[in-house]
């Protein structure tokens, strides 16, 4: 009797795994749902999608890449992308050793503060800033982009470093100072070595976002042109399979950024454990 | 030995000189730099379309008489209607968010080991692409011969009309954009309770219904209502789901300021509906924020 519940119960248990993996994989499937109908999308020689595809093709990506358009857009968003990314890390930093290693009497007013700007519709603050540049005189370029980012990406990286900084031992800054070891020296050779996988994943983070974003952008480029608000554009008149193909291409740069930067965090984990 | 220590304590004090004019404790010096930034990137552009917003119709200049005509404008007119849309829509999303994450968020912590972190990864790669550029992936997918209908027409010869633009498209796009912010704070949440606690239910003789309903859920409250806050938030504040997949038949509140901003120049009263966003998000915001410790949440016990 005992054996027969026991066998009925990992029986259900079996029915119950079953089910949450058919679950996932049928919501990780809509989610690149998408992504998969881009691609489909950008596989195809004619002018215009029709599915199921009669003419498979490339055409339309040699087109894309050889189009010296596409070659300022990418070099626009890249350079904002990096900038953000430089900027946003060595502000986020500090902020982060604030937000989750230091006990000081601001700091839960601090981490809220810093919450705000990430629960903000970035659109509205798109706006405000166009606002804001258009009162103090600032002339509209990827550089006031750059600072349009910032204002949202800068809270979320300090987030992201901050995970990491909670799981730091402050004793270990301690004992370098107390052997002697400079304040640059312990920066240099305990703190950032020991945070680096937070500081790496912030980094990742900041790109990423920066290279996607389109609602912070929209409002402050001025005459400059990003990948998403050219994608924008052409989406809302004048569809060519071009669309699809930079969308996969974003899709691609993140997978493969992701991936790759997530393996590395593993390799080096391993290394240090060997 | 005290010779090679002395000068080491000396640097520990604030090198710049006014850092210790303002006698700032360290973690107060290191929250200088992203507090300065807030003010100067978020908070004065926020102040600025405050005042905006009591300015006269059509003005581009804040020295203006100030006036709440601006707001009698909104309250008199049909904009609540694009409020109203906005919140529901945002509703209707958070819930039906909740119940598809509570199973992937408990599989990822109790049942899918080491497949977790590859299964939050892909979670994860689509946040990085731009919105607009993945519900465009939906429209190749519902348009008419799109990935779907031919699908459908070459398998079965059945000729469907498209789904799209419809208000259904609107809610499954937001669904899709806002998944990872409702999913990441929920599995925080579930991973939150501990096994011993569920266990001792079991033994204790509860049934699988009632350790969701005392154990489970108050233990993974917080990371819940976290989920339901960033991702209600995000949804208040959607605009290119209705404007890619919704066809501009409905119009949301961000649409309406963007509107005011662009089309129809009048920068008051777009900065005044900016205001009334802005105190709706932020008082949820504030009000959910103060009954959480954010140590607790994100790591340190």
């Amino acid at each position: 009797m005992a054996g027969a519940t026991t066998s009925g119960a990992a029986g259900s248990k079996r029915w119950r795994t079953a089910l949450l993996w058919a679950w996932v994989l049928s919501v990780v499937a809509f989610m690149y749902m998408p992504a998969l109908s881009l691609l489909l999308a950008s596989s195809t020689s004619s002018r215009y999608f029709i599915f199921p595809i009669t003419r498979w093709g490339f055409d339309w990506w040699e087109k894309t890449f050889n189009s010296i358009e596409i070659h300022i857009l990418f070099k626009t968003s890249i350079s904002i992308a990096l900038c953000v990314t430089v900027i946003a890390v060595v502000i986020a930093f500090f902020g982060a050793l604030a937000f989750a290693r230091y006990d000081w009497k601001g700091r839960s007013l601090f981490q809220k503060i810093v919450l705000l700007p990430i629960f903000f519709p970035q659109s509205v603050l798109g706006l405000a800033l166009l606002l804001w540049f258009n009162a103090m005189g600032i002339p509209l370029s990827w550089k006031s982009t750059v600072f349009a980012h910032l204002v949202w990406i800068v809270p979320v990286v300090t987030l992201v470093i901050s995970i990491q900084v909670y799981s730091f031992d402050p004793a270990l800054e301690e004992a370098a100072f107390d052997l002697g070891a400079t304040r640059w020296q312990v920066l240099r050779e305990v703190t950032l070595p020991v945070l680096f996988p937070g500081l790496f994943s912030g980094a990742l983070f900041a790109f990423l976002l920066s290279w996607g974003n389109f609602p912070l952008s929209l409002f402050t480029t001025g005459a400059d042109t990003t990948l998403p608000e050219y994608l924008y554009a052409k989406m809302i008149a004048g569809y060519t399979p071009g669309v699809p193909v930079l969308g996969t291409v974003s899709t691609m740069m993140a997978a493969i950024l992701l991936l790759g930067g997530y393996g590395l965090i593993v390799l080096r984990r391993r290394a240090r454990l060997k | 030995m005290a010779e090679a220590s002395a000068p080491a304590i000396a640097t520990r004090q604030p090198r710049f000189v006014i850092l210790r004019w303002l006698k700032l404790r360290p973690g107060a010096a290191h929250a200088l730099p992203v507090i300065a930034f807030l003010l100067i990137g978020f908070a004065a552009p926020l102040a600025w379309v405050i005042m905006f917003s009591f300015m006269p119709e059509r003005s581009f200049s804040l020295l203006n008489e100030p006036t709440l005509d601006n707001y009698v404008t909104i309250f008199s007119g049909t904009t609540y209607r694009s409020f109203l849309w906005s919140l529901g829509l945002a509703a209707v999303t958070v819930i039906l968010l909740a119940l598809i994450c509570y199973p992937i968020a408990y599989g990822l912590t109790r049942v899918f080991g080491r497949w977790s972190t590859l299964l939050t990864l892909l979670f994860t790669i689509p946040l990085f692409v731009s919105e607009n550029v993945r519900l465009y992936g939906w429209i190749l997918f519902f348009i008419k011969n799109g990935v779907m209908l031919g699908t459908l027409k070459s398998l079965f010869g059945y000729e469907g009309e498209t789904w799209l633009f419809t208000e259904g498209m609107i809610v499954l796009g937001m669904v899709y954009v806002y998944m990872p912010f409702m999913l990441f704070p929920m599995t925080l949440g579930v991973s939150m309770v501990p096994n011993e606690t569920r266990d001792a239910a079991f033994d204790l003789g509860a049934s699988r219904w009632q350790v969701f309903k005392e154990v489970d859920l108050p233990l993974a409250m917080p990371g819940i209502v976290i989920g339901f806050l960033l991702s209600f938030v995000l949804a208040v504040g959607a605009l290119v789901e209705a404007k890619v997949l919704g066809g501009q038949r409905v119009i949301p509140i961000v649409h309406e300021i963007e509107l005011a901003f662009t089309y129809a120049q009048n920068w008051p009263l777009g900065a005044a509906l900016a205001v009334l966003l802005m105190l709706v998000v932020g008082t949820l915001v504030m009000l959910v924020l103060r009954r959480f410790d954010l140590d607790t949440i994100l790591g340190r016990r």
